[in-house]
């Protein structure tokens, strides 16, 4: 299979602060892969003059302050890091479990992606449940992940009309795409599922549990499951 | 310390600061003060540190009952201020004394107003920021716009031994027209004659103007041929003009952090300024210009700022 990784970085000018890292040109696990491993390694070795770097699907930007670095600068910087990536043991992502439990109340469209797919609720659970999904990107809404890895047979189109408040915490389908809502927003995904879990909390050390690269697993949980994690997380 | 309390609160008025560096791989945006140079100079003007926290008010501020004795200046759009209901003017400090009351109207000039008060404005840190992420219930007074009863307080800032004016020659003007400049890119190769539309016509300001972006109309700005009209998600930045499949762009703001549509050029930082300050029906016109020029622009703004505050502090 032909890659969809590029064999060289290739630099965008983002305005007179931003810099775009492209590793590849397709959602592609081996692409993030490489933007995980670089964003790691930049992570580790701040360059001189940059206030933060934001991975995504397949690039990272690069803020930096102008009156301390530059483009070009950076741009030897990063193929440096670059170039001695394959000595340097990047940390295996995580894998984070998060408790759903599905239908009902918690997923109001379980039965419409049941029925357009012919399958059972529970199949429908067990396929959901069952990968391991790659977080691509954490954007949208704080800690919302971009999951890859949805089962076919789940691609589900969006609603026809988004809903105007969709609870913090469900677990949705639109496309070819599986994600949960961190906090409370508008949208349009097909609602499976809830999770009890806080997946953005401002006051924690770490305000979300995982980055681009990690995993995430869905665990089927029952609705007095439910409620008891859900106490846990509200004392 | 308590310094004031909130009578009338505004539509918008929030807290605000320089922004939260570092949470935008959490999708968490940076927020923070949408014209800078206007919330700089009003700390530089009351003694305080220009990254201190301040009240951003949108189009109409606020009424404030004064608790305690602090100097403050108004900076930004000009919202027909009232100290004890005598007009006051912007861009000079103010000592205020228990029992006065400061009263804003609607804006008359520009879109948003500043107000900075000795030992800036006092709330808790939230990922290291003072900041209203209002999308996200963070930062502030609660993650919300300021409401009635609401007590402001303020650091402890030493008061001023004399009030304190920005020279006339670095007080901004806010036309109704707007010249921006910007950098082509970071997708300025998905468009050929679209560059053309976005630097030789006029937009105007849509009623979709907020913190996350202000939304244009105009001629629209076509994709090349062959070329998909939206992008596999990723990062974006202030200043950068998305362009959507109907081809108006809009020019994202301060709390977004990803996006899928290609971003034809990004407006440089000193001119966020201008968007900052512009309301709906303005026009806008964009003028291209090179990184390497925008760098200069960049480094003549900080200098400028030095000087600032340098003539303020009387050095």
């Amino acid at each position: 299979m032909a890659s969809s990784l590029f064999e060289k970085a290739y630099f965008r000018i983002a305005g007179d602060c931003g810099l775009l890292v492209e590793y590849g040109d397709a959602i592609d696990p081996a692409v993030n892969q490489k933007v995980r491993s670089m964003a790691i390694v930049v992570q580790n070795n701040m360059p001189d003059g940059v206030r933060e770097i934001i991975p995504t699907y397949r690039s990272i930007l690069i803020y930096y302050d102008p009156l301390i670095t530059n483009p070009a600068m950076l741009k030897e910087t990063l193929t440096d890091l670059e170039s001695g990536l394959s000595e340097i043991k990047i940390p295996p992502p995580k894998v984070v479990e998060i408790p759903v439990c599905y239908g009902g109340d918690y997923g109001p469209d379980i039965e419409h992606v049941a029925q357009s797919h012919n399958l059972t609720l529970q199949e429908v659970i067990d396929l959901h449940s069952e990968p391991e999904y790659l977080i691509y990107m954490v954007g949208f809404t704080p800690g919302f992940p971009f999951l890859g890895g949805l089962p076919e047979v789940l691609h589900t189109p969006r609603l026809k009309t988004p809903r105007t408040l969709v609870p913090r915490g469900s677990v949705g389908i639109a496309n070819g795409q599986t994600g949960v809502y961190p906090i409370a927003s508008p949208g349009g995904w097909q609602l499976i599922g809830r999770t009890p879990i806080s997946l953005f909390s401002p006051e924690r050390s770490s305000p979300i549990l995982y980055q681009a690269g990690d995993r995430i697993r869905f665990k089927p949980t029952s609705p007095s499951d439910y409620q008891r994690l859900s106490d846990m997380e509200d004392s | 310390m308590d310094t004031f309390l909130v009578l009338t609160p505004g539509p918008f008025t929030t807290v605000q600061d320089n922004g939260r560096i570092g949470y935008q791989h959490m999708g968490i945006p940076v927020s923070g003060v949408l014209d800078a140079f206007s919330f700089r100079v009003a700390n530089l003007l009351v003694g305080n540190a220009e990254d201190s926290a301040v009240l951003e008010s949108t189009i109409v501020g606020p009424q404030l009952a004064v608790l305690r004795e602090a100097d403050i200046a108004l900076t930004g759009g000009e919202m027909g201020a009232t100290l004890n209901y005598q007009p006051i003017e912007n861009w000079k400090t103010i000592h205020l004394v228990p029992g006065d009351v400061l009263t804003f109207q609607q804006v008359k000039s520009g879109c948003r107003g500043y107000l900075a008060v000795s030992g800036g404005i006092d709330v808790p840190d939230v990922m290291g920021s003072k900041s209203t992420y209002f999308g996200g219930k963070i930062g502030g007074y609660g993650g919300r716009p300021l409401k009635k009863g609401d007590i402001i307080t303020r650091g402890s800032g030493s008061l001023l031994n004399a009030p304190r004016y920005l020279p006339e020659k670095w007080i901004p003007r806010y036309p109704d027209h707007l010249t921006l400049r910007a950098v082509a890119g970071p997708q300025d190769d998905h468009f050929d004659e679209g560059l053309e539309t976005l630097f030789r016509s006029e937009f105007l300001v849509s009623s979709k103007a907020d913190r996350m972006g202000y939304r244009l109309q105009g001629p629209p700005i076509q994709h090349r041929e062959n070329v998909p009209q939206s992008i596999i998600s990723e990062s974006t930045m202030p200043g950068g003009i998305q362009v959507p499949a109907d081809g108006q762009p809009i020019i994202l703001l301060v709390e977004q952090t990803v996006g899928g549509y290609s971003k034809i050029a990004t407006v440089i930082s000193k001119d966020l300024s201008k968007i900052a300050q512009a309301v709906p029906g303005n026009s806008v016109t964009f003028e291209s210009i090179t990184l390497e020029k925008a760098h200069h622009i960049y480094t003549d703004h900080e200098k400028r700022i030095l000087e600032i505050a340098e003539a303020l502090a009387g050095r």
